[in-house]
């Protein structure tokens, strides 16, 4: 470790900025129309959830400067550490000529009352970086986190296929200054951990994992922030103090994802978006489920570690990932434990977590041949939105055809993410056909108390609940009807 | 901006009426460069303001103390009902039961209690927790559910309309049937979130930048709760970040506490709630329970229908009466109930007071005539479009209204008829038709639902409009109206109409924000209406100066007046042509007078609410949608495949912003009916109150297939600004065709023998417990 650095650094557009006066839980959204007065970018919600704020995020990785679009509002200062900040102001840079994004979105009637419009140019803009052809499904995807109520979308739907039309993604500016400010942030890394502040507003940046350990055991009471999709409404929502604050999220050790063996190893740091190809590649299923949390915004900044340690009950992944029978190292100090996951969840808002303790990785068993593994997710609005009730269903048949063992776990359904137990204990050693799915269906009441809230009834969760194990069924069976609504394009 | 060179030998000017043009804002909104007032650069010294909300939902206040607030770092303020200088109530129609601040009682939760000032908007939001507040708890009733409509107490006075003898048509009709519906109300969801800074001026003057649909109310409200004249207070707004009605009279309490805080302190003062305060405090659509009995033949013609709309008005008035009264005006759609009577009763509930919402209680109107007809329907085994047909208004006879209007200008036939067409109803009826009997869990549904909404307010008085055109001596012209700028591109509309009377390109008009200083007493940017009221305004305004230079020409040129025509950026005077510039000069040395103010009122329109006869309405807009969607009967989830809309819009002034107008107004009338839910706990606490738990439509939302059209055949019978037809609203109930298609699927797991009786909004939930409803009812034994 070289040392300690009391300011954070980072660029802006296209200047160099340090900050050595910040507070652990200042926002980006709130320093760019405050203190810089930029205020293109704008506040719609300040809870992650309606993109007006998109900024992109440029980082390095293993794949060298990759630009990302998150959620200004929730997104902490100290967490923009070497990285590279572009707002809407800089698309034009200072010339009079509209950006092809924006040219096209005026052209194709793309804005009403502009008011999400930047925010909209900005996810497409990091869109059209990656894929200068989109897809309906992938540009459908990249503006899960942005909400309009004016234009029904379709007008920008319009534009963002003809983007391309108006420029050429390898002259655009970030692509002609890549170098450039590769060179630069390279140069912001000097290996030191970061800490600004004093008192009750301290913020630290840990050089690296074991920098992390040593800062945390020391200071088991610090808030740690990896995405700050979770711990960013605890500011902008419920004003929590959360000095102070530790943030990991740029540590390249926990940003790691392996397949070895059968199992895949997944860095607390790894967010949604860099565990998609990796988890759609080995256990398929998950991929649409992954593309289903939250919006881009919110699967660039969040993590699977993250979505495990803060032990919600509604949670996406660690049901699959029980159903899967993934293991969770903890570490303390120097010292690791790994512990089945499910065993994590103690009760509602308790999880075997000591002080001073943190989640390092997750380890997730690729399916056995043969085995067949589903999980579901029942929201209210198909896309960007928290579940009611998720369902997840590992199952190995025996070669006649009884079922040799299931696990099957729910999300939404109790105080903590949790196995059907009556219902496997229904199903094991059983024949895998109908009837015994729907003797196994009358179990769940015996597994599942859920709540009324306004996500859904309990008779709803109840009810959609067991049918996801009649689907499960059915869709073991190999039938090629329709068994769930889908996006893809009409036939 | 470049200065516009004028092209003297054009054969038509760029930028007229009935002209494709862009947002005249969209540079900037794609740039982060259109200011919105967040935007704003603070005057040095600005303060900031947070409310505190009630967390008690019906409660006297028995203790409040707010020693702590005003301790609190930065606080330099803290303002309650005794801090009101002036009147404290912002009740819009005049009936004073809706204060600024609570004054020793609340009556729902999240009503503003007293409101920080402090330095920072941080500041005041991290004091606002610290009030230690005491409650002696009331019994408080937020569902209407529980209500009786005709006993309970109402927060404005019921509406009756009544043509024929209802109960005695429907008494000897061959089949009777009754019927409930729950229909939910909405959120707006404007993106940007209410605001308002208060700048404070010499003497009582105070300006007031408000994100609001309606200054000059901003303006009155203001005037009253400081206890100053109007003359005092100015009132602008550029443009606002989405409206929908949510910014109709909802802005005055922010616009109020900012006013009087800023003259308490002599400095600027803004109030931007966090969209959660946002959410809580102010009001939404309303909510209706419909009760419905009708009766019909065996050929499924109605014969008579009864009607109770009960609305979930919250504990005050606000707009409710307006409301409640256009849900009763549009109970009959497109359809011509030979004998009617339909009753509102809009109920006094511990929820915020619910208010404006596109369609203004319309949709609900037209929600209840759908649900009629599919009664009939499904009771006859046909399908709902050949009710809906069979039921339609006639063009010269069967077409007078509940309201004793006669429907002049009724298209709905020939609208039906070629969506059923280019839709390929019947051919995809039999296929889904087949696809279902294939299919063990997913369902699909089809469903065409139609459209007749009413354009005018239903308050007489509000329709008049101002505008004030300034030519200034390089030929250049500014444009102001009392319409606002929601996004609805109603200023483009009004320059578009403005280019065209003075024949120059629309590059020469600024557009400028609307002020109560520049144009008086306005009415709200509401009921569709803008740019007929405002567009007629400018017209006239701009026809004004027209006529001056003409005589000016005339004279200085020695020809006839009729020998004076405004070519495009030129005037030909008899044998010459002079560029249009040139002649303002001219007419500015000569001492012509180069400004004017324009007015307009809607003729023809009457109505007398205590017998319930009039003409509320100037012309019908009309439209239709088709939408198919497939249900997954396991969970109720949903998606729509398709949906065709055919839409008129009359001689559109600007076709690109209407199809914006249509295609938006479909998506969130559809989200208003199938994820939009909002639901309040057993305390009386609005749940769904940030985007996390409210779910308006996504881009992944829209129909998979989405055709839009224009009827390019459409044309105003009445002279409407260049016959073009009102599109804020219309388009907004095409979205019950998406209702009526999940309807249909959630019907065909019992081979459509029973009335689904979906109520909305249709979450999948919803859809699903429908779904079971069906299978149990249809496992009875007959």
């Amino acid at each position: 470790m070289a040392g300690t650095r009391n300011e954070i650094r980072f660029i802006l557009n296209g200047a160099d900025v340090a900050l050595k006066d910040v507070a652990p839980d200042a926002t980006l959204l709130d320093w760019l129309r405050l203190n810089r007065s930029l205020r293109g970018t704008k506040e719609g919600c300040a809870e992650g959830d309606c993109g007006a704020c998109t900024v992109l995020v440029g980082k390095l990785g293993g794949d060298g400067l990759v630009y990302e679009s998150v959620n200004a509002c929730i997104r902490f200062m100290g967490s923009l550490d070497g990285t590279h900040v572009v707002t809407v102001e800089h698309l034009r840079g200072n010339g009079e000529k509209l950006h092809p994004v924006q040219q096209a979105m005026v052209d194709f009637h793309g804005s009403q009352c502009g008011f999400c419009t930047p925010g909209f140019v900005m996810s497409l803009y990091a869109l059209w970086m990656k894929t200068p052809d989109p897809s309906n499904a992938a540009i459908e995807k990249a503006l899960q986190g942005n909400l309009c109520r004016c234009t029904g979308y379709e007008a920008i739907i319009r534009a963002a296929h003809a983007v391309s039309s108006y420029g050429k993604a390898a002259k655009d500016p970030l692509a002609l200054e890549r170098k450039d400010i590769t060179a630069r942030l390279k140069a912001l890394r000097d290996g030191a951990r970061v800490e600004v502040g004093s008192g009750k507003a301290r913020l630290v940046v840990p050089a690296d994992v074991d920098d992390f350990a040593a800062v945390l055991e020391k200071e088991p009471g610090a808030t740690i922030v990896a995405g700050s999709t979770d711990v960013g409404l605890w500011v902008t929502k419920h004003m929590r103090d959360i000095s102070p604050a530790v943030f990991i999220g740029g540590l390249e050790g926990l940003r790691t994802m392996l397949e070895k063996d059968g199992v895949i190893t997944i860095g607390a740091g790894v967010t949604y978006t860099e565990a998609f190809e990796t988890l759609s590649k080995h256990i398929p299923a998950l991929g649409p489920l992954v593309d289903r949390i939250g919006g881009e915004q919110v699967r660039n900044m969040g993590t699977i570690g993250g979505n495990i340690a803060n032990g919600s009950p509604i949670g996406d992944t660690p049901p699959p990932l029980i159903a899967l029978g993934a293991q969770l190292t903890l570490r303390k100090g120097k010292k690791r434990r790994t512990i089945p996951l499910e065993t994590f969840f103690i009760a509602y808002g308790k999880q075997d977590r000591q002080p001073g303790e943190f989640v390092e990785a997750v380890h997730v068993p690729v399916p056995a041949r043969g085995a067949k593994f589903a999980v579901y997710k029942v929201t209210k609005r198909r896309d960007e939105d928290i579940t009611a009730t998720l369902g997840a269903f590992y199952l190995t048949l025996a070669k006649d055809g009884t079922v040799a063992d299931i696990r099957i776990a729910y999300g939404g359904m109790a105080a903590t993410p949790k196995r059907a137990v009556a219902v496997e204990k229904a199903l094991i050693g059983k024949a895998w056909n109908e009837a015994t799915v729907e003797a196994a269906m009358a179990e769940y009441a015996k597994d599942f108390t859920p709540l009324t809230d306004m996500r859904a009834s309990a008779e709803y969760r109840a009810l959609a609940a067991k049918n996801l194990l009649l689907r499960f069924y059915v869709e073991t069976t190999g039938t090629k009807a329709p068994l769930q609504v889908s996006r893809s394009e009409a036939a | 901006m470049t200065k516009h060179v004028p092209n003297l030998k054009a054969q038509k000017i760029s930028g007229g009426v009935a002209s494709d043009q862009r947002h005249d804002s969209a540079h900037k909104h794609v740039s982060g460069t259109a200011v919105y007032i967040d935007d704003m650069p603070e005057p040095a010294g600005t303060l900031h303001g947070c409310l505190g909300l009630s967390t008690a939902t019906h409660a006297t206040i028995t203790k409040l103390d707010l020693s702590a607030v005003r301790a609190a770092p930065g606080v330099v303020d803290v303002l309650t009902a005794k801090d009101v200088p002036g009147e404290n109530d912002i009740s819009p129609t005049g009936r004073h039961d809706e204060p600024v601040l609570a004054d020793g009682k609340v009556e729902f939760y999240g009503q503003p209690i007293f409101c920080v000032i402090a330095e920072t908007r941080e500041q005041a939001r991290r004091a606002t927790g610290l009030a230690k507040i005491e409650y002696e708890q009331l019994p408080f009733v937020t569902d209407i559910g529980l209500l009786d409509p005709r006993k309970d107490k109402l927060v404005t006075p019921p509406l009756t309309l009544r043509r024929g003898d209802a109960a005695a048509a429907i008494k000897a009709a061959p089949h009777r049937l009754k019927g409930k519906m729950r229909l939910g109300g909405q959120e707006h969801f404007y993106l940007e979130g209410h605001i308002a800074m208060a700048v404070p001026g010499e003497d009582h003057d105070v300006t007031i930048y408000s994100s609001t649909q309606h200054p000059s109310e901003v303006q009155h409200m203001v005037s009253h709760a400081l206890g100053i004249p109007s003359n005092a207070v100015t009132v602008e707004i550029r443009r606002m970040g989405g409206g929908f009605g949510g910014k109709e009279t909802q802005g005055n309490q922010f616009a109020a506490l900012a006013a009087i805080a800023a003259k308490r302190h002599h400095r600027a003062v803004k109030i931007r709630p966090d969209r959660d305060d946002d959410m809580t405090a102010t009001g939404k659509r309303h909510d209706f329970l419909i009760d419905y009995e009708v009766g019909f033949d065996d050929d499924g013609n109605i014969l008579g229908v009864d009607f109770m709309f009960a609305a979930r008005c919250g504990f005050s008035s606000d707009l409710s009466g307006p409301v409640t009264d256009r849900a009763l005006f549009h109970c009959d759609n497109t359809y011509f109930w030979p004998a009617v009577h339909a009753q509102s009763a809009p109920l006094y509930t511990n929820t915020v007071s619910n208010t404006a919402f596109r369609g203004f209680g319309g949709p609900q109107g037209m929600v209840g005539a759908e649900r009629v007809i599919d009664e009939v329907a499904f009771a006859l085994g046909k399908d709902p479009l050949e009710i809906r047909k069979k039921n339609f208004y006639g063009t010269s006879d069967r077409n007078i209204t509940p309201y004793h209007q006669t429907v002049e200008d009724n298209v709905i036939q020939r609208i039906i008829a070629e969506l059923e067409a280019s839709s390929n109803y019947a051919r995809r009826r039999r296929e889904i038709s087949a696809f279902n009997n294939n299919s063990r869990f997913i369902k699909r549904g089809l469903a065409l639902t139609p459209v007749k909404f009413g354009i005018s307010f239903t308050a007489t008085h509000y329709n008049q409009a101002g505008a004030l055109v300034h030519v200034y001596t390089d030929g250049s012209v500014h444009l102001n109206h009392g319409g606002t700028e929601m996004g609805q591109g109603l200023y483009l509309k009004v320059a578009q109409v403005v280019a065209e009377e003075f024949q120059f390109d629309l590059d020469q008009v600024k557009i400028t924000a609307t002020t109560t200083g520049k144009v008086p007493n306005t009415s709200a940017t509401a009921a569709s209406s803008g740019s007929d009221l405002n567009g007629m305004a400018a017209q006239n305004a701009a026809r004004q100066i027209k006529d001056r230079l003409a005589n000016f020409a005339s004279e200085k040129y020695q020809v006839p007046r009729d020998q004076v025509l405004f070519l495009p950026n030129r005037v030909r005077i008899g044998n010459q042509e002079i560029p249009f510039g040139d002649l303002v000069k001219q007419a500015y040395m000569a001492r012509i007078q180069l400004s004017a103010a324009g007015f307009y009122k809607t003729p023809k329109i009457h109505w007398n609410r205590d017998k319930g006869e009039g003409r509320p309405f100037y012309y019908f807009a009309y439209g239709a949608s088709c939408s198919e969607v497939s249900v997954d009967t396991l969970t109720g989830e949903y998606v729509v495949e398709r949906t065709d809309i055919l839409h008129e819009t009359g001689r559109s002034l600007n076709r690109a912003i209407d199809l914006g107008q249509v295609e938006g107004g479909f998506i969130q009338g559809m989200g208003w009916l199938t994820t939009e839910e909002l639901w309040w706990d057993d305390k009386g606490r609005l749940r769904t109150h940030a985007p996390s738990t409210y779910k308006i439509p996504l881009a992944s939302d829209r129909p998979k297939i989405f055709n839009v059209t224009l009827a390019d055949w459409s044309e105003a019978n009445e002279p409407t600004v260049h016959r073009s037809k009102a599109v804020g609203e219309p388009p907004f109930p095409l979205g019950m065709s998406v209702l009526h298609a999940l309807s249909d699927a959630v019907a065909s797991v019992v081979d459509h023998r029973i009335c689904p009786r979906l109520d909305a909004p249709a979450t999948p939930e919803r859809v699903l417990m429908a779904i079971e409803r069906l299978k149990r009812e249809a496992a009875k034994p007959a």
